[in-house]
């Protein structure tokens, strides 16, 4: 799932400075889950924000609203009337959900409350790990199931670099070397002779580098 | 027992002090309250093992969130007591009651009279 | 495969090799690098020049390698995968070769967190082993890294790689060494060594694969100007290992520069008469280049062959 994180209300509140009015959405997507901006999270931003602005004589209304998710146009559609009055939306999903209501309501100032990290998991409850480079060119098999895409910070692909020590990455002794978890997952199931075989690098256009990328599905496709 | 305690405090009961929520806490201030705590069971005696820890725990995210919005962390806070230490909770009580009185009224609240909660 | 490169014919006669390195200044002057390069110049047969070391913006390495060899040393260009795609690498060594650079060493490249630009952006947009894949291509089948023909005047360069012996998983690291030599490594330099156990351990599995035979390994030797200094990378630099006994002469040590200086003219003897696959040292005098003609000399390494 996507990893956000809340921004400093401080920045939030400078972003709606000017307004009298904010309509705050949550989505109950990933960001639910990973704690960030589920219904708790937009109230208790909303609540923080007039605290703020009360104090400073200022006060604030708000209204909040969670989606079912922001990125989706037909989730977006329902926020419809609350929209009309406000001055701004504060958005609390990923770029994504910013992106849609920022396209769907387009005379509205719109501005983000989050900042997406990455996408990845929980390890334990309130700590969430990176593990996908979105690089669109899955080579997990080739790597016993670690992205070393992401998880190195190098990116390595035919790894691991002189850097590695103990186990740890040479940027911070916080930070497992994905090579070495390569190492040991090949090496347990007997397929480090993998490992020898010389990866070519990746064809980064199917990433990023080949400009926005599309997904579709003819198929599934209305009309 | 008779013991003396502030009579501006009003107290709010809940099943498990691990059923406080952010909201509740932020919502108390911008309701008025000068200052609040909350009062947990004693550290290993929550009849559902980590509910007071967990009490803890949010309490001190909503106090970073006063300190950060400018309120002040400082008119909330949370206690271990248990139900058989009425000494105790005056005490807190005091405590409480004495700092709110340093820190003045609930900024939200400019004309309103001193006033204290407790959950 | 055969190059002009002078290092490649010493080493292929069979000549215990000596190069050393040259940090280039983190300003526009070129005046001590070139003073370096004079000081060297008869006692080493190359030198390399360090690439934005550690991350830390310098005067670029291919012309530093100029500046070099104007003052009569042969350049060893180091080319790290951190802060060039493809394109700029690709572009950067045509210019290096032109500008008479015979040789390349490729590596990894410190990450730039502990730099001086910690905010910047890494590329790896290919990684070392890549790297060294594509350069001899281009040498032997005259193709861009993208498989597109080279009309004309390839670089043919004589193409280096590093292996440090002290990172971790150590059992893969003469492995991964292999993998270079297969991807088409010619040279290798190790990362400093200051254990010498684990490296004889590491040459033993070297020789044990044959690896020494198909490539040269130039040991990396640096002399340690305080105990501080080796306490510093004991604790500090991930992928090296001091022991603590060394540490400990240093810190006994009556003038621990001399004492620095010994131990280095020690291992680099060591090495060259007990350690069976190592065809010559590589001296990384950091910001101390002033002591390398003495180090060659009194390991009787002086004077260095001459190649026509
Ligand atoms: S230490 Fe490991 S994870 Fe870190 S850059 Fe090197 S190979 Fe990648």
């Amino acid at each position: 799932m996507i990893i956000a994180q809340q921004k400093p209300v401080k920045d939030v509140a400078a972003m709606i400075s000017n307004c009298k009015k904010v309509l705050l959405v949550g989505c109950a997507g990933c960001v639910t889950v990973c704690l960030a901006g589920g219904e708790k999270e937009t109230e208790v931003m909303a609540s923080s924000l007039r605290i703020m602005r009360k104090m400073e004589d200022n006060p604030l209304e708000t209204v909040t609203y969670t989606a079912t998710r922001q990125c989706d146009p037909e989730y977006v559609d329902m926020l419809g009337n609350m929209v009309q009055d406000v001055d701004a939306i504060v958005s609390l999903a990923c770029g994504v959900g910013v992106q849609y209501l920022a396209e769907r309501f387009n005379d509205k100032w719109v501005v983000p409350a989050l900042d997406t990290k990455f996408i990845g998991g929980s390890t334990v409850h309130g700590n969430w790990e990176e593990k996908c480079g979105l690089c669109g060119d899955c080579i997990l098999h080739r790597t016993g199931g670690i992205c070393p895409i992401i998880r190195c910070s190098k990116s390595i692909l035919n790894g691991p670099c002189g850097g590695s020590q103990y186990g740890k990455c040479e940027i911070s002794k916080d930070v497992d070397c994905a090579w070495q978890l390569i190492y040991d997952r090949m090496s347990a199931l007997g397929k480090l002779d993998k490992l020898m075989e010389f990866q070519p690098p990746k064809d980064w256009s199917k990433s990023r580098d080949g400009g926005p990328r599309k997904a579709v599905r003819e198929d599934v496709m209305i009309d | 027992m008779r013991l003396q305690y502030a009579p501006n405090v009003r107290i709010v009961e809940m099943p498990c002090s691990g059923t406080i929520d952010h909201r509740v806490l932020l919502q108390t201030f911008e309701d008025g309250a000068d200052g609040v705590f909350v009062a947990g069971c004693m550290e290993g005696d929550c009849h559902f093992l980590k509910g007071n820890f967990r009490a803890k725990k949010r309490v001190h995210q909503v106090k970073k969130i006063l300190d950060e919005i400018g309120f002040g962390g400082d008119r909330l806070d949370f206690f271990n007591l248990s139900a058989a230490q009425g000494q105790r909770f005056a005490e807190i009580v005091k405590i409480m009651t004495d700092r709110v009185m340093e820190l003045g009224p609930n900024p939200l609240n400019k004309s309103a009279k001193k006033e204290g909660g407790a959950a | 495969m055969k190059t002009e490169s002078k290092l490649q014919k010493i080493l292929d006669n069979g000549q215990f090799a000596v190069t050393a390195e040259i940090g280039p200044p983190k300003h526009s002057s070129a005046e001590g690098i070139r003073h370096h390069a004079e000081m060297m110049r008869d006692y080493v047969d190359a030198t390399n020049i360090t690439d934005n070391q550690t991350a830390i913006v310098r005067l670029s390495s291919i012309a530093a390698g100029v500046h070099v060899q104007s003052c009569g040393i042969e350049p060893i260009v180091q080319m790290t995968c951190r802060d060039r795609n493809r394109i700029a690498m690709q572009s950067d060594l045509l210019g290096a070769y032109s500008l008479g650079m015979r040789n390349v060493l490729c590596l990894s490249g410190d990450h730039q967190k502990f730099g001086n630009h910690p905010t910047s952006k890494n590329v790896y947009d290919i990684d070392s082993m890549q790297l060294i894949y594509y350069l001899r291509r281009m040498r032997d089948e005259k193709l861009f890294f993208s498989g597109e023909e080279i009309k004309e005047h390839e670089p043919r360069f004589f193409i280096g790689a590093v292996a440090n012996p002290f990172a971790d998983p150590f059992e893969f690291r003469v492995a991964r060494l292999e993998k270079k030599v297969e991807a088409g490594a010619q040279f290798i330099q190790t990362q400093c060594i200051f254990d010498m156990e684990r490296f004889e351990r590491f040459m033993e599995m070297v020789r044990e694969r044959g690896i020494h035979e198909r490539v040269h390994i130039l040991a990396g030797v640096t002399p340690m100007k305080s105990w501080r200094a080796a306490k510093y990378i004991q604790n500090n630099v991930s992928g090296m290992i001091v022991p603590d006994e060394l540490v400990e002469r240093l810190k006994n040590a009556e003038d621990p520069k001399r004492e620095g200086v010994e131990i280095c003219i020690e291992q680099i003897k060591y090495i060259k008469e007990n350690i069976k696959g190592v065809h010559g040292v590589h001296v990384m005098a950091i910001a101390w280049e002033e002591v390398v003609p003495e180090i060659v000399e009194r390991s009787g390494l002086y004077p260095r062959p001459k190649v026509d």
